[in-house]
């Protein structure tokens, strides 16, 4: 610091608490109350002295919310949006960067346009989409009058039905969600600061283009892919609409929307320890990988929004 | 822009863009499209047949009450999930950027509410306002003396999820405003200083009008984050009551489309939010454009 402010310092750090305790209230307040008993619970004001019921709680959290099977769904779905965003964007800059062809710009511009369409503002169409998802096929054999062709080709009757759903199926939950506007972007950013002479240097060796892209382009992107593992995780396992949507067996439900039935409604018993034990446990998964990737996830957060 | 040096095949590129497409055309495209051709239809209540009726639809959404309530609504809660947010951030990051000891530990405890899911700190906030049970509900009721119940009020039901919005969005934008801060040259700081301003002027004058961007960035990415992915959070404790004052347009569409089944009427709202999120996009893309001519 420029100069000596020992006051000032002071209330820094008072003020700094304070933020942190805003912050972190929310969380320690639960854990509190995960804690407890139900006739502590619902006492007002609640104890502030954790109680000994930690494990009780967890144990009856767990079998209640079913949450080893949710829990997993969560985590396959969030690493399946992972997994294939990073995989499909990364290929997909890789041929708008380093490839010239006609559909080039086309492409990059049908890319683009997707940021302006999230889940929230096409859910029925999206919905009925993922129900059948051969819609379009079905679609162009019906403009085409295909089936009285064929019929008439072969002399029997033939329909053509296309059906193929991804309701309640982890395709359905991660397939939807692997396209992504700006991971494709950040990777688009990073290969046009990666130097020519890396390429010229590669097709000089007789490299074939999948080649550079194994051997020298991947290397040179992992810092930006640790990056992008914290950010897409963590939107996977905390995505709410589209699991709502495609999900009605509870036992492919994702663990945010499990939650929901915990909830003690107005007739229930107000049992806030086991619902809040809950909500402790789903929170978990993500919140660790935040706080080990750190670094990466400062990075990927703000060189993927900019 | 493409490479100064690049390669010539004939169908590589094509294949390996064909994931991208095949998920964007399948999934963003084709419903985009059916969605907007279903907001000029209207189908007769079980659904057998449905009749093309030019703009009926947004017709009746626009004289609706309850859909201008909706926007209402929406406005109120962005705006307060922004400013809330925002000031936090603002005043916590600025805190911490004057910290001189354990910096480290001070940006992991306060950047780890980005990883909770909007609908799991619907949750918390729902216990701590719980009307009976809630602490911070005793505490408004003892020291501010309004009788407070979300279930029952409608006002108090949108002070609940702006506190669980808001509350979220902090860390995110704690992150940005500290990384904005470490960017300031010091020497701006320190030239400042010797001039004689205090450390409140040199935030005031300096570290602020430099964070600008910053602040607009973060002001459209928090109207988009209460906009949409506040969704769980409405859906988990609300369900937009009591008597839709928390009834935000998402949820609105997600009502009356997968609940209402008023295909139509959904159809057209969703309409009319894509046309906003273009209009928020644009906004964005024409102020990165200026933060680059800013200098930086």
């Amino acid at each position: 610091m420029v100069e000596k402010t020992p006051i000032l310092d002071f209330f820094t750090y008072v003020f700094l608490l304070l933020g942190i305790f805003i912050v972190g209230f929310p969380i320690l307040y639960s854990l509190i109350a995960a804690t407890l008993p139900l006739e502590e619970v619902v006492k007002v004001p609640m104890p502030l002295i954790p109680g000994d019921q930690f494990w009780v709680n967890m144990k009856e959290a767990w079998s209640r919310g079913d949450l080893g099977t949710q829990i997993l769904n969560s985590v396959i779905m969030a690493s399946g949006i992972t997994v294939g965003k990073i995989a499909v964007s990364m290929i997909g800059a890789f041929s708008i960067v380093y490839f010239d062809y006609k559909f080039r710009v086309v492409a990059f511009a049908s890319v683009f346009c997707t940021l302006m369409l999230p889940v929230e503002v096409r859910i029925l169409p999206t919905y009925e989409m993922a129900a059948n998802v051969l819609t379009p096929i079905q679609a162009l054999c019906n403009l085409l009058h295909l089936e009285g062709l064929l019929s008439w080709f072969t002399g029997n009757d033939i329909t053509i039905d296309l059906n193929w759903s991804l309701l309640d199926s982890h395709t359905g939950l991660i397939l939807p969600l692997v396209a992504s506007a700006t991971c494709t972007f950040l990777f688009r950013q990073f290969f046009l600061t990666v130097p020519e002479e890396l390429c010229e240097a590669a097709k000089m060796d007789g490299a074939s283009p999948m080649t550079f892209f194994r051997k020298i382009l991947f290397p040179l992107s992992k810092t930006n892919i640790a990056a992008l593992v914290v950010i897409e995780f963590v939107y996977g396992y905390n995505q709410y609409l589209w699991p709502l949507l495609v999900t009605t067996n509870p036992k492919m439900t994702t663990a945010v929307i499990g939650l929901q039935n915990l909830i003690p409604q107005a007739d229930d018993l107000p049992e806030w320890n086991i619902a809040l034990c809950a909500t402790l446990l789903v929170m978990l998964p993500p919140v660790l990988v935040v706080l080990f990737m750190q670094r990466w996830f400062v990075k990927g957060l703000i060189e993927k929004e900019k | 822009m493409i490479k100064r040096s690049f390669f010539k095949s004939k169908y590589l590129p094509y294949l390996l863009i064909l994931p991208q497409m095949v998920v964007t055309l399948t999934f963003f495209y084709w419903p985009a499209v059916q969605g907007l051709f279903q907001s000029f239809l209207l189908s007769d209540p079980f659904g057998q047949k449905s009749t093309f009726v030019w703009f009926y639809n947004y017709i009746e959404l626009f004289t609706d009450p309850l859909y201008l309530k909706s926007i209402f609504t929406t406005f109120v809660f962005s705006l307060a999930v922004a400013f809330v947010s925002l000031s936090m951030g603002l005043f916590i990051a600025s805190m911490a950027n004057r910290a001189l000891q354990a910096k480290a530990l001070i940006r992991t405890m306060l950047i780890w509410p980005y990883a909770v899911a909007p609908a799991i700190s619907g949750i918390l906030w729902l216990f701590l306002l719980h009307p009976s049970y809630g602490i911070v509900a005793l505490g408004i009721k003892k020291w501010i003396g309004i009788d407070w119940n979300p279930v029952l009020y409608g006002s108090d039901a949108m002070v609940m999820i702006v506190m669980a919005s808001a509350w979220k969005q902090i860390s995110y934008n704690f992150v940005f405003f500290m990384a904005g801060m470490q960017a300031i040259p010091k020497s701006l700081i320190e030239a400042a200083a010797i001039d004689g301003a205090s450390p409140f002027k040199r935030f005031w004058f300096i570290s602020f009008p430099l964070l600008s961007p910053t602040f607009f960035f973060l002001t459209v990415m928090n109207i988009i984050y209460s906009f949409f992915e506040t969704f769980g959070i409405i859906h988990t404790i609300t369900q937009g009551g009591p008597g839709g004052s928390t009834n935000i347009l998402v949820y609105k569409v997600y009502q009356d489309g997968f609940v209402g089944l008023n295909l139509g009427s959904s159809a057209a709202q969703s309409v009319v939010l894509m046309s906003l999120i273009i209009v928020i996009t644009f906004l964005q893309f024409r102020f990165v454009e200026k933060k680059v001519q800013y200098g930086g």
